[in-house]
């Protein structure tokens, strides 16, 4: 599904991804774990066609296919979904408008027609039950004025309307309360399948506790220091990540 | 200079006239030496040889420019082509309020009363308007008896066909609203050419006593015309008025905008959406004066600027030491597109009385880039999302904007203009 070789990305000649190598396939949920500032975010942001990123070395590749030229929305229309840590606040648009822009101009790439007004009905009645999210909701403008948590899950209910194959979350769980966690958590995994994959970027355990991974992966300067199975994100929520900084100084 | 001659000798408007020629002959154009026109310069528009009186009546077929129209929805029409009164293309009324000519009104003895008393009375005497006061023959004459709530909006259009090599334009309307009434007007300049069209329009609006006025200006006309546009409102006691300006095509567009808040507890609204490129230029000049306490006043106008266009913004709130209690608000904010693109905004405060609550702010910034690329993480392209991003930019002007069908056209003729199709409407 997604293979990134020797991946080295700045922005305004800062180096943040000093050679990261990462293989997801199909089926598999990777976590990426990490202290603050060690990347995690800008990882998301290059996979998904951030422009003020400039990747500097390496490749990323998608279903065997270099995306690194491509366009944000290309990437959409391949696929590629991130939910971002901070949704943007967008007035005068509401999700239920957004979503359905959104979805036909995805069709539109890949040579589909407009959906049926009557499906995209069903779809977002569908969805919407799903992550529990009150219709009343979906006519307001696109996160303007949504509490934390509301956005997360209008995150989630995109994604759930778009059925990416490689869903990256950037710490959708920030902002959750546990009910709210639960129900988002619960979204994800029902849309897990064989032909997707997801990458869960979080500084805490609880989230895994839902979403659990196959690997997780402890990114620290820019590169992907230590990888193992779901133990391993225990591990760093009893010792922290001191003891990682100190194997890779050793 | 004789045209007065010509026209109304016997009338009580002949002394008006007389009195705005010398009031023009005194000041000439304005020039960028005037601190009102320091941004906006008219040489490029006064170099035509305008003719000033089309020579022959022109006729259109409603067909070809029923888009024009807010035509989903039933309205008073008061149509002008070429400045003459088109009366097949109108639908004017008499029954229970008067909507008709300027020409009838200013002549009829029945109108006396009302010209007397409100014909160029809260119009100031500055050039521009005087010159429209001293030659304007036709416009739309308005008249809302009180306890009247006009159901229909009506529509004051004025046509040019360039069958004049260069047309001036001087279309002049009186608007008065008894107490307690209620009415909506929508007003559209068009040229229906690419010759050069110049309109030195002038509007006088009265909202007596808790009279309700909504104005709605689309300004959308081709970039060889160009259109200085004076409105003046004169507010009694507990009326509501507002007057949105949307501003889209045209060579050069210069708004006046005048609010004077005659009575206590008045509320004035200016708001304005400005998307404009190429070389095109508008100015928002802008004045409410808090003459009385208890008031209100919200500016509000939104401008996104590409390639060479130039905008002005220039809001002034002048609060009298009697008017206590004023709540004033005032905000401009401003997207350039592009390296070349100039915005001029200058708020201006002169405040007098001490228990006031004045705001103002003016922004100047690009779209947000963080904003576009969450857009356009979800598969919306760069064009789709940066429009979706320009109506959410103006998203406040249009939510006060009360009719429907004015707001599904404003969106059409954004869309239209920025070349997108976002599959539904906003």
């Amino acid at each position: 599904m997604l293979k990134i070789n020797n991946l080295h990305a700045s922005v305004e000649d800062k180096a943040i991804l000093r050679g990261i190598n990462l293989e997801v396939k199909a089926g598999e949920v990777h976590a990426i774990m990490g202290p603050n500032g060690s990347g995690k975010s800008t990882l998301a942001s290059v996979i998904a066609g951030k422009e003020e990123y400039e990747v500097t070395e390496g490749e990323i590749l998608l279903e065997n296919v270099n995306i690194d030229e491509m366009a944000p929305e290309e990437r959409a229309h391949k696929g590629i979904f991130l939910s971002f840590q901070y949704p943007v606040e967008i007035p005068g648009v509401s999700v239920t408008n957004f979503m359905k822009t959104a979805i036909n101009e995805t069709r539109k790439a890949n040579g589909l027609p407009d959906m049926p007004a009557n499906e995209m009905l069903k779809l977002i009645r569908e969805k919407s039950e799903m992550l529990e999210i009150d219709r009343k909701f979906l006519s307001r403008s696109l996160n303007e004025g949504f509490s934390g948590g509301e956005k997360k899950r209008n995150e989630i209910f995109q994604m759930a309307m778009l059925e990416p194959k490689l869903a990256i979350l950037d710490e959708t769980d920030s902002g959750l309360d546990i009910d709210a966690l639960r129900i988002v958590a619960n979204g994800v995994n029902k849309l897990r399948s064989r032909d997707n994959a997801v990458i869960v970027i979080t500084h805490y355990q609880r989230l895994l506790d839902h979403i659990v991974p196959d690997f997780v992966h402890v990114l620290f300067e820019g590169r992907i220091v230590k990888s193992g199975g779901k133990e391993l994100a225990h591990e760093l929520e009893e010792k922290g990540y001191d003891w990682i900084k100190e194997e890779v100084n050793a | 200079m004789a045209f007065e001659n010509q026209v109304d000798i016997d009338l009580p408007v002949h002394d008006v006239r007389s009195e705005a020629i010398k009031q023009f002959e005194t000041q000439g154009f304005p020039s960028k030496r005037d601190e009102a026109w320091k941004y906006t310069s008219l040489n490029s528009i006064l170099k035509h040889d305008y003719s000033v009186f089309p020579k022959r009546e022109n006729h259109i077929d409603y067909n070809d420019i029923k888009k024009y129209f807010i035509h989903d929805i039933d309205t008073y029409k008061i149509v002008f082509i070429d400045g003459k009164y088109s009366s097949h293309l109108s639908e004017t009324t008499h029954d229970g309020i008067d909507v008709c000519l300027m020409s009838s009104a200013l002549t009829k003895p029945k109108y006396r009363l009302i010209i007397e008393n409100y014909f160029n009375k809260v119009a100031t005497k500055d050039s521009l308007s005087s010159l429209n006061t001293a030659f304007s023959q036709e416009g739309a004459y308005i008249h809302i008896p009180k306890n009247k709530l006009v159901a229909k909006p009506i529509q004051i259009v004025h046509f040019s066909t360039g069958n004049e090599a260069a047309l001036l334009l001087q279309p002049r309307n009186l608007i008065v609203v008894d107490e307690n009434s209620h009415v909506q007007i929508i007003e559209r300049h068009q040229s229906l050419t690419e010759n050069p069209v110049l309109t030195n329009s002038v509007t006088e609006i009265y909202a007596n006593k808790r009279a309700i006025v909504d104005y709605y200006k689309i300004q959308n006309d081709n970039e060889n015309a160009s259109l200085i546009d004076s409105t003046f409102v004169n507010q009694k006691q507990e009326s509501v008025a507002s007057v949105h300006t949307f501003s889209f095509g045209g060579k050069l567009t210069r708004n006046n905008l005048n609010f004077y808040q005659n009575g206590e507890r008045v509320d004035s609204t200016m708001k304005g959406i400005t998307i404009i490129g190429n070389k095109q230029h508008v100015d928002h000049n802008t004045l409410v004066h808090h003459i009385e306490p208890n008031c209100e006043s919200h500016q509000d106008y939104k401008g996104i600027f590409g390639d060479s266009s130039t905008g002005v913004f220039n809001g002034k709130v002048l609060v009298d030491r009697e008017a206590q209690k004023t709540n004033a608000f005032q905000a401009n904010n401003n997207i350039l597109l592009s390296d070349k693109a100039t915005i001029n905004t200058k708020p201006q405060l002169e405040i007098f009385a001490d228990d006031v609550k004045c705001s103002h702010g003016c922004t100047i910034g690009q779209l947000d880039e963080t904003a576009m690329f969450y857009l356009r993480s979800r598969g919306v392209p760069e064009k789709e999302a940066k429009a979706l991003l320009m109506f959410a930019f103006s998203n406040n002007v249009m939510s006060s904007v009360k009719i429907p069908e004015i707001k599904q056209r404003i969106t059409k003729i954004i869309a239209t203009k920025l070349g997108v199709n976002i599959g539904f409407d906003l």
